[in-house]
């Protein structure tokens, strides 16, 4: 039995994106800048794709500059913007944030042990502020329109890599300036992504080259991804509601199962703030890294924090944050949902989880 | 069997790795992450773990990276550094042995429902009659059972060290055979965890490197070192006595007072070893062994009786002092004893 409950990490490619890249696979080509009819194939199918997330993210289509993906649209945003003044991040923002706002002299804000920033703890001063829309290791969504009035010179970024599954992102990341999106989180390829820059936000390009993307991110478009983007954007979309109630109860399951059956566990983050497919858990006496060895053995893909350059894991930066204690941090599992998950992987998962640990903590107190 | 081999990203242990495979082990892979940040060069190196993942998938072999940073800092780089500070001279690849890959990794291999773990040692692990004997490997030259002194009963039971069986020729022409992108890389050289700016850097961003007095075996003031941290027992270069006169070498460090003896080369030698503690391969032995004393030293004919938690060692003809903290390992023939580290 296979359970694959690493959504969070990378989804599985959804039909629909597939259909929407076979023919850039194979049949067609083009350059999207080009002039003859090849090309201008191609270039269609961006700005079609251009206007579908425009649509469905609650912009312009002229907002949407196509990317390599999540960190590079994250990039952009801060050291395209990083010129204007005193800047910061939450504590608790994806490394592809978190990095470029250090390298760029930039704070980190605290957050609560219930896994949301602090907003009374917003400078007043700030000309630009990166919170992600829903964290990745724990799932809890920040409170965006707070944010943006707590510092209103600020241009707000929201790195919203891994909301689209389960929020609609033209709503709830309308209070921010710069937005962050990743195809492959959401049931589209790796490789390609998009950081909509909204009217006035303008971004300064850190990719030059030929001016593609309205001068502000030169290179040949990924034709093939981003029309797999925007479809899978579009499934995604049209199934959400359907989608976030029926793993909600499945998520809830799972959570409420390892946290009743494993002695010395703790839910991370707050459940009520989380979004619906995010099971994130830590338990007492246990190393991550061979528990999911152990799961892996099992068939459960888990993860835990975050690997450094070797592939080993490292200890968590946001659990840090929220105040775990490290002999906690160090045993904590994101178990994450998504839109292929099955209630017979969430039932194997239940049983597997709480025998590794067992097995752990006898060998490998 | 289920084996666990932990894969450093160098020759022996990928061949080590293919070796099980030949002989019909369920193999896995691991990279233990024990020091250093993204850095290129050094132990653990990003490259080197992308080394051994790439031989892993080359023998179609799943692969893992453990980061035992901490218990690498708690077991060996902090004894190393305390080592020093007290006038000693440690051996981090032993106390990485004993501590690491025979007892952090082997426990995780455990853990994980292996049967066995195996590393690119050049060693040999026998057994006859329910006894598990650790013996010098095959390529005298590269014979590592000396760092591996510490290894009893219960882990020799669940170790396997294929390369020992092999020539260290021989595992690279087995390497270029299969392709394996490790063959041509060099040895790994020194302590793993120094890379840049050596031991006294190391050292000095660690603790406070003070002064010391060279005395004289009389107890006169002849001279002073730098870094009294840094001397070593039977050590010339460095002392700042060249020049006139016989050679002088360290005899005895006291960094507690601060003081370097120093003498002739005949204060040097010695006709016993003390040996604190001792750890037995398989139980106490007592009478004639041959006694080794660094990692290539020559073995010399010795007689051996306890003495307090260790032992005494009776050297046939008197040879050099051996520094305190360095390795006293006992043999039988091949066979390793035991050992301990000289007082």
């Amino acid at each position: 039995m296979e359970a694959y409950l690493d959504h969070a990490a990378t989804t599985p490619l959804r039909p629909e994106a597939r259909d929407a890249m076979l023919p850039w696979l194979g049949g067609r080509h083009g350059n999207p800048s080009g002039m003859h009819g090849p090309a201008q194939t191609a270039r269609r199918a961006v700005e079609e794709a251009r206007d579908e997330l425009a649509e469905l993210l609650g912009c312009r289509p002229g907002d949407v500059i196509f990317t390599s993906g999540g960190t590079e649209a994250d990039n952009l945003a801060v050291h395209g913007r990083s010129a204007a003044g005193p800047m910061a991040c939450s504590s608790i923002e994806h490394h592809a944030v978190l990095e470029p706002v250090r390298a760029a002299g930039g704070r980190t804000l605290p957050v609560g042990a219930d896994g949301v920033v602090d907003v009374g703890a917003v400078p007043a001063d700030l000309r630009f502020l990166s919170v992600m829309l829903v964290n990745n290791e724990i799932g809890v969504v920040q409170p965006l329109a707070a944010l943006r009035a707590a510092a209103p010179d600020a241009v707000l970024h929201t790195d919203a890599v891994q909301s689209v599954t389960w929020l609609d992102v033209g709503t709830a990341a309308a209070p921010a300036d710069l937005v962050s999106i990743s195809a492959h989180k959401f049931g589209g390829p790796q490789g390609v992504g998009a950081l909509v820059a909204r009217d006035g936000a303008g971004v300064t390009a850190q990719l030059l080259g030929g001016g593609q993307e309205r001068e502000r991110r030169s290179g040949t478009q990924n034709v093939a991804g981003i029309a797999g983007m925007a479809a899978a954007l579009r499934a995604c979309h049209d199934s959400r509601a359907a989608t976030v109630a029926r793993l909600a109860v499945l998520r809830d399951r799972l959570a409420d199962g390892l946290l009743g059956m494993v002695p010395g566990s703790i839910e991370t983050g707050d459940r009520a703030a989380k979004v619906a497919g995010i099971c994130s858990v830590a338990f007492e006496d246990v190393d991550a890294e061979a528990l999911l060895v152990l799961l892996d053995q099992q068939g459960v893909s888990g993860s835990a924090g975050a690997s450094c350059a070797s592939g080993a894991l490292e200890a968590s930066h946001v659990l840090a944050a929220l105040g775990v204690p490290p002999s906690l941090g160090r045993g904590s599992l994101r178990l994450s949902l998504g839109w292929d998950t099955e209630e017979a992987e969430v039932d194997h998962a239940l049983a597997a989880v709480p025998a590794a640990v067992a097995r752990l903590r006898r060998y490998e107190p | 069997m289920k084996v666990l081999v932990a894969m450093s990203g160098g020759v022996d242990s990928s061949v080590a790795a293919a070796l099980l495979l030949e002989q019909g082990h369920e193999v896995t892979g691991a990279t233990m992450r024990l020091w250093g940040g993204p850095s290129d060069t050094g132990c653990c190196s990003v490259a080197d773990v992308d080394d051994a993942r790439r031989v892993a998938q080359q023998l179609g072999i799943d692969h893992f990276v453990f980061n035992f940073s901490a218990a690498f800092q708690a077991g060996v780089v902090d004894p190393y550094v305390d080592s020093h500070v007290g006038g000693h001279t440690p051996n981090p690849c032993v106390e990485c042995n004993r501590t690491i890959k025979f007892d952090r990794f082997a426990r995780r291999a455990e853990a994980l429902g292996f049967d066995a773990i195996a590393t690119g040692h050049h060693a040999r692990v026998t057994t006859e009659n329910g006894a598990w004997t650790l013996r010098r490997g095959v390529d005298a030259a590269k014979d590592q059972s000396y760092v591996l002194h510490m290894l009893d009963q219960a882990v020799l039971s669940r170790t396997l060290l294929p390369v020992g069986e092999l020539t260290k020729a021989d595992v690279r022409d087995r390497a270029t055979a299969m392709g394996l992108r490790t063959a041509a890389k060099p040895d790994s050289q020194d302590v793993c965890f120094i890379t840049r700016g050596g031991r006294a850097a190391f050292l000095a961003d660690r603790v406070a490197l003070t002064r010391g007095v060279l005395v004289d075996t009389v107890g006169e003031a002849v001279g002073h070192v730098p870094a009294i941290q840094l001397v070593t027992v039977g050590q010339r270069r460095g002392l700042g006595l060249g020049g006139g006169g016989e050679a002088r070498y360290a005899l005895a460090v006291d960094t507690a007072a601060g003081t370097v003896t120093v003498g002739q080369a005949a204060d040097l030698a010695v006709d016993r070893l003390q040996v604190a503690s001792m750890a037995w391969t398989d139980g106490a032995v007592e009478g004639r062994v041959l006694v080794q004393t660094s990692a290539h030293g020559q073995p010399r004919p010795a007689t051996v009786e306890p003495s307090g938690a260790g032992v005494r060692v009776k050297l046939d003809a008197p040879a050099r002092r051996v520094a305190p903290g360095q390795s006293v390992v006992l043999y039988d023939g091949d066979r390793v004893l035991g050992g301990g580290a000289a007082g």
